[in-house]
């Protein structure tokens, strides 16, 4: 419902019960919304607040009263009288699986929580065997084709990182298929499309048209992808090069949002400094110009200021 | 802004752009944003997908032109017939909004005689641009409930740039698309705090908050504040400056972050001028082509990441700008040059910081009171005008067009009679081809920025032709050409480009030390504004044997 007067949209407030307390909030929030709005921790993997829910990843299901299945909180939306229970033998035994089998197949070392919740769900992705050697003929899997696994090695998505230019890097080891850069590229943010979901199953990965390097693809490198990335799978080439030098200290950096120095738009960037040295620039995902978003200029243009040496007397 | 500020007494786009996603129909005219302002693009592309209809007027089939549900490949520097052709066409099919047009603004019937000549037979035959398309335009603007009418340089890099806006303008009077949420115009702004710059009187007829320096109360206010007398009399705009200096009158110039020596039309004449002032100061972050010209160069910071400040949007939304890294040594903070400045002519400024200057300026500008640091930060930038700490506007401007009341209403926003004239330059049988300039997504004016990253996307500079003039010029994509305007020549490589209509061609300004496009371009300016007709010079190209041969 928009406002007629001020152009500002108006929401009804919704009443629902969450672990035996009585939350109200706005209508067309998701059960996510409620309990972060109550401080209550669900995990999440593959959502993000600007991409709308794919319920790929099945961490954040809920108990729901009434429902057979366990419902997505990240994308089920709240209903008035709605009772919800966020922690059961059968929420846990959900999340404890999913934290599993992402865990041994992933590299999910750089995905934020990860290591709390496995100890808080009790989850053990060793279980699973040691990790097999990283394969290089992902990208040429055909679908269906499957030797039976001799069960001593955890199979996995590990393969060499995709380096092949200049400004980000691609390192699908670490990618849990989110779909949130497909998504970002894609018609929800960008619409550049470069990138889409090959392969099915286990076989399924990321990939530009045909696999064609960025450089060959539609790519434009406003870098939306890796702004939504939940586990460092996409990355600033400096920030790979610095994790590669044993260089980057996140703890030691700053983040200072300021306005782009471009066009005449005014995106909000958020400059994350080491060392006096701006080494990755993201964007506020709750700011109503950007979203999150930037484009090349914004996203990797920063460099010219880095560059220019001592002034001359 | 010039055209903006006649018609509606605010130099500012009039809708938000959270406003271009809910609206029913979007027209882009004289704007590649897709590569120009590709987060501005976002919101519109929102629009599409939530039904928008999005049209393009441009020259070239852009990135832009591409997502169009219709493009309209007019011939550069007609638009003014454009607009004209499609205000009568809607006059004629009883579409315009009478009761809008009789309440809110003036001189509609002299504009109406005026557009009485453009039938829609002899738009198309000025434009190029088939009968049909200019009708559904026309049409579907006119019977949008809401519509955006966008633009951007394409309009007003032009010897008529303010006509072109205002010919604009004259279509949202003409339908009641403005004041209203949804409805409105937006100039895309070319650099980041292009508004802001002007609404803070960087501009030689405006005081800080916009404010006009020739009436008298806004001075004595600005006066009593200072402690000083401000000249009465509008100042001189970059274009009066160079003339002055041609004159002879204007023998010193303090240049801060701008770069002439590249960026004006017709640069040998620019740089010449230059070289002759007694006295040229420069501040900038970097040691430009001007700054090398310069007797004295102060190092600078750089505004958005080294100091603290605000800037202010295309939907006039301040925001802050924030200190990140330190600058390197010996460049300095710019209020501290300034104030060092002062000091050094004998007036004993004090040390302030970017939050004292900034409340300085909301005591002194209405539109800005409301605006604290605090509120800055905590809102995320606050759009003016924001007169009050207690209050937001609306999204949107000039919302009093449509109050019941006559005495709510305000001042009545005139229609502009504008009469179409083609570009200074016409096209000759000895410069046949029509040269206009623009933007590539990853670069950036004079590349002085957008240089300081290694770009996947970019190729250099290249002359892009049609299919068609490249078949009939006999040259091959990536053949390095010589390309002639009455001013200068310059040698470049050719990109096919089936965007361009035959007889066009396009050039950027990105990589001047390479390809000085600017020896191309002509300096004929807009007496109103000050801008110069980058858009639209006329060239020939060479094959670069076939030059030589001839010589």
């Amino acid at each position: 419902m928009t406002d007629t007067v001020t152009g500002l949209s108006v929401r009804r407030a919704v009443a629902l019960t969450i672990d035996g307390e009585q939350v109200s909030v706005a209508e067309g929030s998701t059960i996510l919304d409620a309990c972060r709005s109550m401080g209550k921790e669900v995990p999440t993997l593959c959502y993000g607040d600007t991409i709308t829910p794919k319920n790929a990843c099945r961490v954040c299901m809920v108990e729901v009263t009434g429902s057979r299945v366990l419902v997505p909180s990240c994308s089920r939306k709240v209903e008035a009288g709605m009772e919800v229970v966020t922690r059961s033998e059968r929420v846990d035994h959900s999340r404890r699986m999913v934290l599993e089998l992402l865990g041994s197949s992933v590299d999910l070392s750089l995905t934020r929580n990860v290591a709390r919740w496995n100890a808080e769900y009790g989850a053990q992705p060793d279980r699973h065997g040691p990790a097999a050697q990283p394969g290089s003929g992902r990208d040429d899997a055909v679908t269906g084709h499957h030797e039976p696994a001799d069960g001593t090695v955890a199979s996995n998505v590990h393969q060499p990182v995709k380096v092949d230019n200049e400004l980000y890097v691609r390192d699908y080891s670490k990618c849990i298929l989110c779909y949130q850069c497909v998504d970002a590229c894609g018609e929800q943010w960008q619409n550049t499309f470069a990138i889409a979901v090959a392969g099915r199953g286990f076989d399924a990965r990321i990939s530009t048209e045909f696999d064609v390097s960025l450089p060959d693809s539609a790519c434009v490198y406003c870098g939306n992808c890796i702004q939504v990335c939940p586990t460092g799978a996409l990355m600033f080439s400096s920030e790979h090069a610095m994790r590669a030098d044993g260089t980057w200290r996140e703890e030691d950096q700053s983040q200072v949002t300021t306005v782009c120095p471009y066009c005449g738009v005014g995106c909000s960037l958020t400059l994350h400094v080491q060392d006096n040295e701006i080494v990755k620039v993201t964007s506020p995902s709750d700011h109503s110009v950007t979203h999150g978003n930037l484009c090349i200029k914004g996203r990797f243009g920063f460099q010219h200021v880095q560059n220019r040496g001592e002034p001359r007397d | 802004m010039v055209g903006l500020a006649t018609v509606f007494g605010a130099g500012g786009g009039t809708s938000s752009y959270s406003e271009v996603e809910q609206t029913d129909l979007i027209v882009m005219w004289g704007s590649n944003a897709r590569a120009a302002h590709p987060i501005f693009f976002h919101h519109v592309l929102k629009g599409v997908r939530n039904g928008a209809k999005l049209y393009v007027v441009d020259p070239r089939r852009s990135e832009t032109a591409q997502w169009a549900d219709l493009w309209l490949g007019l011939d550069v520097g007609t638009d003014i017939a454009l607009s004209n052709t499609i205000a009568r066409e809607i006059i004629h099919a009883g579409l315009a909004n009478r009761g809008f047009i009789e309440r809110a603004t003036s001189n509609y019937e002299a504009y109406a005689a005026s557009v009485e000549e453009w039938t829609l037979e002899r738009g198309s035959a000025v434009t190029g641009v088939p009968a049909g398309a200019i009708r559904e335009l026309a049409h579907a603007f006119a019977t949008a409930p809401t519509a955006q009418l966008c633009w951007t340089l394409g309009i007003t890099e032009h010897h008529n740039g303010v006509d072109n806006v205002l010919s604009l303008i004259n279509l949202a009077l003409l339908c009641g698309h403005v004041g209203r949420p949804n409805a409105g115009l937006n100039p895309l702004r070319g650099q980041n705090n292009v508004q802001g710059g002007g609404d803070m009187g960087a501009l030689p007829n405006r005081l800080p908050g916009f404010q006009d320096v020739e009436d008298d109360a806004a001075r004595a206010k600005f006066d009593a504040a200072w402690g000083s007398v401000i000249p009465s009399r509008n100042g001189r705009n970059l274009t009066q400056m160079f003339e002055a200096m041609s004159e002879g009158s204007l023998t010193g110039l303090f240049v801060v972050g701008e770069n002439p020596a590249q960026s004006e039309a017709d640069v040998s004449h620019a740089v010449h001028l230059l070289e002759s002032l007694d006295h040229l100061v420069v501040q900038d972050i970097f040691l430009t082509k001007t700054a090398e010209l310069a007797d004295v160069v102060l190092p600078g910071s750089a505004s958005w990441c080294e100091a603290e400040g605000t800037v202010t949007n295309s939907e006039r939304r301040v925001q802050r700008v924030r200190k990140a890294i330190d600058p390197p040594g010996g460049a300095r903070d710019d209020i501290a040059i300034i104030v060092e400045l002062a000091r050094a002519m004998g007036h004993d400024w004090p040390n302030r910081s970017s939050e004292d200057v900034w409340n300085e300026l909301r005591s002194l500008s209405p539109m800005h009171r409301g605006m604290t640091y605090a509120r800055l930060e905590e809102l995320g930038g606050i759009q003016w005008p924001c007169y009050s700490e207690d209050a937001l506007e609306p999204t949107f401007l000039h919302g009093r067009l449509w109050a019941e009341r006559p005495e709510d209403r305000g001042r009545l926003a005139p229609f502009s009679v504008v009469v179409d004239e083609p570009p200074v330059e016409s096209c000759t049988p000895e410069f046949p081809l029509r040269l206009t300039t623009g933007r590539r997504l990853d670069s950036y004016n004079t590349g002085v920025q957008s240089g300081g990253f290694s770009s996947p996307l970019r190729f250099g500079e290249t002359v892009d032709v049609s299919p068609e003039d490249a078949a009939s010029l006999g040259v091959a994509d990536g053949e390095v050409v010589r390309i002639a305007s009455p001013r200068g020549a310059v040698t470049a490589p050719v990109r096919v480009d089936p965007a361009l209509r035959p007889g066009l061609v396009f050039m950027t300004m990105h990589f001047p030390d390479e390809v000085n496009t600017n020896l191309l371009t002509i300096d004929a300016v807009d007496p109103k504004s000050g801008t110069a007709e980058f858009k639209a010079a006329a060239v020939r190209i060479e094959r670069l044997e076939a030059a030589v041969a001839g010589d």
